[in-house]
């Protein structure tokens, strides 16, 4: 601790170089923490996923419907605690490009997801209002909407009797966030309103959401289940959720990847040239070190020296940047304006990103560091005078 | 002015012949460079990839005719009554035979394995009428044979045949209780060629979708009939639907995800651009402390302060551009004609593309490695004339 006014002094040396160096680190970090958030955003679904919860859809693809009645028999299939159902209304507010996740359901939705924290005085008005919905914080914030607003609502898919595509729903109330990555962007409407309403398809849902008591048995049930309906109109194809999620998530594809290693490229780049600065300023110290060693300096000692100023630098502008990175997603939102379902910076990325700035300030201090401790004293006394 | 010129090109050339002696932090800096030029090149030919997927291949004269509140074929959804009457409306374009070139089509969504993972992704198959061959002029078949009328037989688009397991001619798969025959591979040059084709009868058969559709595809006499063609079935009290040329309905398709492509793409570049310029400004920086024995003997013998500055810049640019034309480069040879697919949210399919290193995205790309040098070289420049000439020429 007694050299920190050393290496202060040795970083202030050029100032310009100080500022622009750690505004490169900065820089690096702040990318590499929003990023990571971003990407957070699209696979945080997984890590909230149930393993006592399954999804079954019909076999052929997530977007043809299933007969509401397959709830009852899937019910009676020994292990299954709870059933559920989900119908993707299409709805959008104003305008085809403010896409709503919204799928009218039953009140046993909310009690196989418990992390949608919904009051008991909203959860009330819901049961009371035929035409209510209950909101994520995040869409209610991304409308501005606020409980007992009347919004209409339009759909692509669903006409109702009186022959129009847009539904009139009462705002009942707010879910919030029960667990960190929690989908708070979901517009929850009444299943009997929808069945009454819509033109056609009555009967018809569009995927079902199963508890089950024992995790364990989750691939047993899951072939129980499909066995019910095989050789049917509609056959099924059930799954645990967090494959579900996952096989969701596998048709963005390539890009997902492709996208991860750009980042990285971009984050490596960057650490390279700041590296290559931080070693420069070093090597241009060597009739310093050199006096220091003169002066009876271990060369050890140097070594650290050498390596706790690195370390310092890596941590200044890197530390900065995953803070500044935090911030902006934190109180900055979503960049999309609600559309990402969930967005935060996980503690695993900020893990990783103290863990890169540890390896930042050892690499770049390593090699300098090591000629230092090599250099012949007299050798390098004589490039001074 | 010429004697000025003269100088400003002298030193900067005697500069740039110094350039191999500082090699390792140019280098850097150009790497620095060339990583930001490689990712902005990178991600953006990614959504002009993807644009030119859904856009290329759709003519001026085409249009979508959909049910009146659908935000896309897949909600869609004509009665075979309201198709009949869509074809006869004015401005429709006939074949030789006088048949309307009116089609309509069916659009749903089947599971098919990927080939690079294996796991499942929604394909679009689509039941088109006779008419939709005469529609998309650009139809080719180029494996194999179109399908048979009635059959359950299927033909797939170039680049879904390309990227998805089971799809080669002979091949029988089954989806639900049908099981089709792939008989033939085709390609239209647009957003067909992520589709799987078949019959409509057939798909209206297997899907229980009775004698109704998705869309009407229809080819106009021209381009100019369509406001004429629009009025007549916008007034028309049998039906409520909305009409878009092909070009506006593709475009508006591709618009979210290529848009959110692009601001991330240039978000980064910009980002990480000011990562490189930090970087270029040190470098620049460290060259000019080397050189200011040389810089002020160069002063002293008479040379301007703006040659020097000229001289410092010039090199900043040059290692600017270096970067850029390495970055281009590379993103060309790594990405140009890399064929992937994603799911398109708006059809909720896959939509198989090639990333597409445009000529202009390579120039843009070169500018603004041309701006990072500049901004980069600017402050090390004035430095470098900063110090009166006594002062620098005691330190020697």
């Amino acid at each position: 601790m007694k050299y920190l006014g050393l290496l202060w002094a040795n970083l202030r040396r050029r100032r310009m170089r100080l500022v622009f160096t750690l505004l490169s680190v900065l820089v690096a970090f702040l990318l590499f923490t929003y990023l990571a958030a971003v990407k957070t955003a699209f696979t945080a679904g997984l890590d909230v996923a149930g393993a006592d919860r399954l999804v079954t859809i019909h076999k052929v693809s997530l977007i043809q419907l299933l007969p509401v009645s397959y709830a009852n028999r899937i019910a009676s299939v020994e292990g299954v605690e709870k059933v559920a159902h989900n119908t993707w209304f299409g709805g959008y507010y104003q305008d085809p490009k403010n896409q709503l996740a919204m799928f009218p359901v039953q009140e046993t939705y909310f009690e196989i997801y418990p992390e949608y924290t919904v009051s008991a005085e909203h959860m009330e008005n819901w049961r009371r209002e035929r035409t209510g919905i209950i909101v994520g914080e995040s869409t209610m914030r991304r409308f501005g909407w606020k409980v007992g607003d009347r919004v209409p609502i339009s759909t692509g898919i669903w006409q109702n009797k009186d022959g129009s595509n847009t539904w009139e729903f009462t705002i009942s109330g707010v879910y919030t966030a029960g667990k960190e990555g929690t989908d708070t962007t979901a517009v929850l409407p009444h299943y009997e309103y929808f069945e009454e309403a819509r033109a056609f398809g009555e009967g018809m849902v569009g995927w079902f959401v199963i508890q089950i008591a024992n995790a364990d048995r989750a691939a047993e049930i899951s072939d129980e289940i499909d066995a019910l309906f095989a050789n049917s109109p509609y056959e099924t194809k059930t799954s645990p959720e967090k494959a579900f999620m996952q096989g969701f998530m596998n048709q963005i594809g390539d890009i997902g990847a492709i996208f991860t290693a750009i980042v990285s490229v971009v984050f490596f780049t960057l650490l390279l040239v700041a590296g290559n600065t931080m070693a420069q300023s070093v090597r241009e110290r060597t009739p310093e070190i050199a006096v220091l060693k003169a002066l009876g300096f271990t060369n050890a000692r140097i070594v650290r020296l050498l390596l706790a100023e690195s370390l310092l630098l890596a941590a200044l502008g890197g530390g900065t940047g995953l803070g500044l990175a935090w911030w902006l997603v934190t109180a900055g939102g979503d960049p999309t304006g609600g559309f990402l379902p969930a967005f935060f910076v996980e503690t695993s990325t900020l893990v990783l990103g103290v863990a890169m700035i540890f390896v930042l300030g050892l690499a770049s201090g390593a090699l300098p560091a090591w000629q230092a401790a090599r250099l012949n004293t007299v050798t390098a006394f004589r490039k001074v005078v | 002015m010429i004697a000025w010129i003269l100088q400003a090109v002298t030193v900067s050339v005697m500069n740039l012949r110094n350039l191999p002696a500082r090699w390792g932090s140019s280098l850097v800096a150009v790497i620095g460079i060339a990583g930001v030029v490689l990712v902005l090149v990178g991600i953006l030919s990614m959504a002009r990839g993807f644009e030119a997927a859904l856009t290329d291949g759709t003519a001026p004269e085409n249009v979508i005719v959909m049910r009146g509140s659908a935000t896309s074929e897949l909600d869609s959804g004509i009665g075979a009554d309201e198709a009949n009457v869509i074809a006869e409306a004015p401005g429709v374009a006939k074949d030789a035979d006088g048949n309307a070139l009116a089609s309509p089509e069916l659009f749903v969504v089947v599971d098919v394995p990927r080939k690079s993972t294996g796991t499942s992704s929604n394909v679009p198959l689509r039941g088109v009428s006779p008419a939709a061959f005469g529609v998309r002029e650009s139809f080719r078949i180029i494996e194999g044979r179109n399908f048979t009328p009635g059959m359950y037989e299927i033909i797939v688009g170039r680049g879904a045949s390309g990227q998805f397991a089971g799809l080669a001619v002979g091949d029988s798969v089954k989806w639900g209780q049908n099981s089709w025959q792939v008989v033939g591979v085709f390609e239209t040059g647009g957003a067909a060629d992520s589709e799987i084709w078949a019959d409509a009868r057939a798909v209206q058969d297997a899907y229980r979708r009775g004698n109704s559709y998705n869309t009407l595809r229809v080819k106009l006499e021209s381009a100019d009939s369509f406001a004429m063609f629009k009025d007549a079935l916008t007034t028309n009290p049998q039906l409520n639907v909305r009409v878009l040329t092909e070009r506006e309905y593709y475009a508006d398709q591709a618009r979210m995800l290529s848009g959110f492509i692009s601001g991330i793409g240039v978000g980064v570049a910009f980002l990480m651009g000011l990562g490189a310029m930090f970087g270029a400004v040190n470098t620049m920086s460290t060259a000019v402390a080397n050189r200011s024995r040389e810089i002020a003997t160069l002063r002293a013998l008479g040379f301007g302060k703006t040659a020097v500055m000229v001289s410092v810049l010039t090199e900043a640019i040059v290692l600017g551009i270096a970067g850029g034309l390495l970055g281009g480069a590379l993103a060309w040879a790594l990405f140009n004609g890399y064929q992937v697919s994603t799911l398109s949210w708006s059809s909720f399919s896959q939509v198989t593309f090639a990333f597409r290193v445009t000529p202009e995205l390579l120039v843009d790309g070169a500018s603004y490695s041309l701006l990072l040098g500049l901004l980069g070289g600017i402050l090390p420049a004035f430095r470098a004339v900063r110090r009166p000439v006594a002062t620098a020429l005691r330190q020697l």
